[in-house]
């Protein structure tokens, strides 16, 4: 476990709350909520030095966090940038013009899917159903979803992230 | 109009918060099931006919009952919010605007079935909706219906949130309890069936959000009285999420005994087809059951109206007919192109494969990379055979039901529109630019032109 890794007070006190949802013995079962708030806290990813952090946490071995980070894809194996666009392009929204925005998004920021700009801003990851079919097409920001989206209010939306005015949490 | 036992109050401001909810008449179906025995509960589940609202419509009180029961060991219940798949978004409405009916319907169910300890597994993305249940369970906990002792009755329930983190196939029971255990989603082999070994080995029903909200009004109305509504095997109300070419796409509260035609064109549902275009095909019940034509969605193969319950939608099996599924209704009209939107599905299915089979792992790499081809102008004629037979091999070839879910979007496709995957193999320019269209589609759907 790396010494300079370590939660915050308030997000340890949460952690503790978690393992307490489950029965004595089954801790591991906070893992995922656990990673959650270990990706949040510790810049956007899971280092392997904040993956061994957690399984001291739990209690489990490293590789039973490795195992659980690498399978699911919210949790993100290497850095991203301070916002990352996650455009759903699965069935309802390809009907409803989600490629457009793709598109639009990669020429604009000048990035292919996965990738991040240069100044470490903005980070693209098409997404496979986000459950918003009926208010397509639609890309989550951190904790929301944007809906609806045009050509026009993803541009609007950019901006706002580069003036610090979207949230995220 | 419809009969609605579920969104009844969902237009009512505050309807999200305890005191709102309760002014309505919230929770007096709990406090009527805790005078009840779990027994009588089970009885009037079972009377209701109700069928599990998540896809499959297995009867929900023949699941409760197959329950083990050993004294001394814990049971649960696990609500199943993982909602990933495409086309469907009811249970977001449900948790987001009536978060204390599925409380509501949880305490009931944790009644019923022995449950202490609850849990509701959401889909990661979901992120803001835990904030919305946990306040919640807290305002029912401050009112006595949460926690220990409640109304006095003896019985303690406490209820979690879990977040997944972005996995479809924890949509499948055995996989969200591997999930909420911890661990990769890989889906167990059954039996043991989770009534039996489920949760940390105990046994466990799982159930969908609709499904355990849908608990409220059986035990408000009785369930005898719920049986009432709807038409045969479909019983009570359903929520269907409509999206796609549509005017007005949203959440609606069905009680199926309304036709296909009348959804999609009138007023008070989907309000027709976006742009005054004409209906193509449809995908009625999310995207793993088949897709069809706009002749065979909207009339059976005997001319009859096709209406929207789970009999009707799957007459003819899947040569003709389609599925219920979750309610996820998914309109395409004349400009889709029907070899893209399958090879979207099947990019879906392949990113969400968790590997485990290798039909499935393999089998739904191969068919994206087919349809790929094809609709980037460079397929051949026989890959149009190839591909049905590998989702041939995928079906039923598998742990978990994914397989069949990537197969099945492939297999009627093929099956309703081989000339337009044809039209794409001998016409490799044109399909870059220009789609294929309604071609012989159009004439069969007369009944659309009054409201085209």
């Amino acid at each position: 476990m790396s010494e300079t890794i370590a939660f915050k007070p308030e997000s340890l006190a949460q952690v503790h709350k978690i393992i307490a949802r489950y029965p004595e013995g089954r801790q591991k079962s906070a893992l995922i909520p656990v990673l959650h708030l270990a990706q949040k806290e510790f810049g956007g990813w899971l280092d392997v030095p904040v993956m061994d952090y957690v399984a001291g946490l739990l209690s489990i071995k490293p590789i039973e966090v490795y195992e659980v980070a690498t399978f699911y894809t919210m949790f993100n194996m290497k850095p991203v940038g301070k916002y990352v666009l996650e455009v759903c392009r699965t069935g309802p929204c390809m009907v409803s013009g989600s490629e457009k925005i793709l598109n639009h998004i990669r020429t604009k920021l000048n990035i292919k899917d996965g990738e991040t700009t240069e100044d470490g801003m903005f980070t693209l990851k098409p997404a496979e159903c986000l459950g918003a079919c009926g208010y397509a097409p639609m890309m989550q920001l951190g904790k929301f979803f944007h809906e609806n989206l045009t050509i026009e209010k993803v541009d609007e939306i950019l901006e706002l992230c580069r003036q610090g005015q979207v949230a995220l949490d | 109009m419809s009969k609605k036992l579920l969104l009844k109050d969902a237009h009512i401001e505050g309807i999200r918060y305890f005191e709102t909810y309760r002014r309505q008449g919230g929770y007096t179906a709990a406090e009527k099931a805790l005078k009840m025995t779990p027994d009588e509960i089970l009885e009037e589940v079972k009377a209701s006919g109700l069928r599990g609202r998540g896809g499959a419509g297995f009867p929900t009180g023949m699941k409760w009952s197959f329950l083990a029961k050993p004294e001394g060991v814990p049971r649960h219940l696990v609500v199943n919010a993982d909602e990933s798949e495409p086309g469907t978004f009811k249970d977001r409405y449900l948790m987001e605007f009536l978060p204390h009916l599925l409380i509501e319907g949880m305490l009931i169910s944790s009644y019923c079935l022995g449950s202490n300890t609850s849990y509701i597994y959401i889909r990661g993305e979901y992120s803001w909706i835990p904030d919305i249940l946990e306040e919640a369970i807290e305002e029912a906990k401050a009112a006595g219906f949460l926690g220990k002792n409640i109304l006095g009755t003896g019985f303690d329930l406490e209820i979690y949130v879990q977040r997944g983190a972005g996995a479809y196939i924890c949509g499948e029971e055995t996989a969200l309890l591997e999930s909420l255990e911890g661990k990769r989603g890989n889906p167990r082999l059954k039996p043991p069936f989770p009534a039996v070994k489920g949760l940390w080995e105990r046994p466990t029903v799982v159930n969908n959000v609709e499904s355990i909200a849908a608990i409220v009004p059986i035990i408000d109305i009785t369930g005898a009285e719920y049986a009432k509504i709807g038409v045969g095997r479909s019983t009570g109300t359903k929520l269907i999420s409509a999206c796609g070419n549509i005017n007005k796409p949203g959440v609606y509260e069905i009680d199926m005994t309304i036709t296909v035609e009348e959804f999609i064109y009138s007023d008070e549902y989907c309000g027709g087809i976006k742009d005054g275009k004409r209906l193509k095909a449809c995908i009625p019940g999310g995207s793993s059951v088949p897709i069809v034509p706009a002749n065979l969605l909207l009339r059976t193969v005997n001319g009859e109206p096709r209406y929207m319950n789970y009999e009707s939608l799957a007459d003819g099996g899947f040569a003709t007919g389609t599925m219920m599924g979750s309610g996820g209704f998914i309109v395409l009209d004349e400009d889709q192109c029907i070899v893209e939107h399958t090879m979207t599905l099947a990019r879906f299915y392949n990113h969400e494969s968790c590997g485990q089979c290798t039909p499935c792992r393999e089998g739904t790499g191969w068919m994206y990379k087919i349809l790929k081809k094809i609709e980037n102008g460079q397929g051949k004629m026989e890959d149009i055979d190839l591909l049905w037979d590998i989702q041939r091999k995928i079906e039923g070839n598998t742990i978990c039901p994914l397989g069949d879910a990537a197969a099945w979007p492939v297999a009627a496709a093929i099956r309703h529109f081989r000339d337009e995957f044809e039209w794409h193999v001998k016409n490799p320019e044109l399909c870059l630019t220009q789609n294929y269209g309604l071609a012989h589609y159009a004439d069969p759907i007369p009944a659309v032109e009054k409201n085209a």
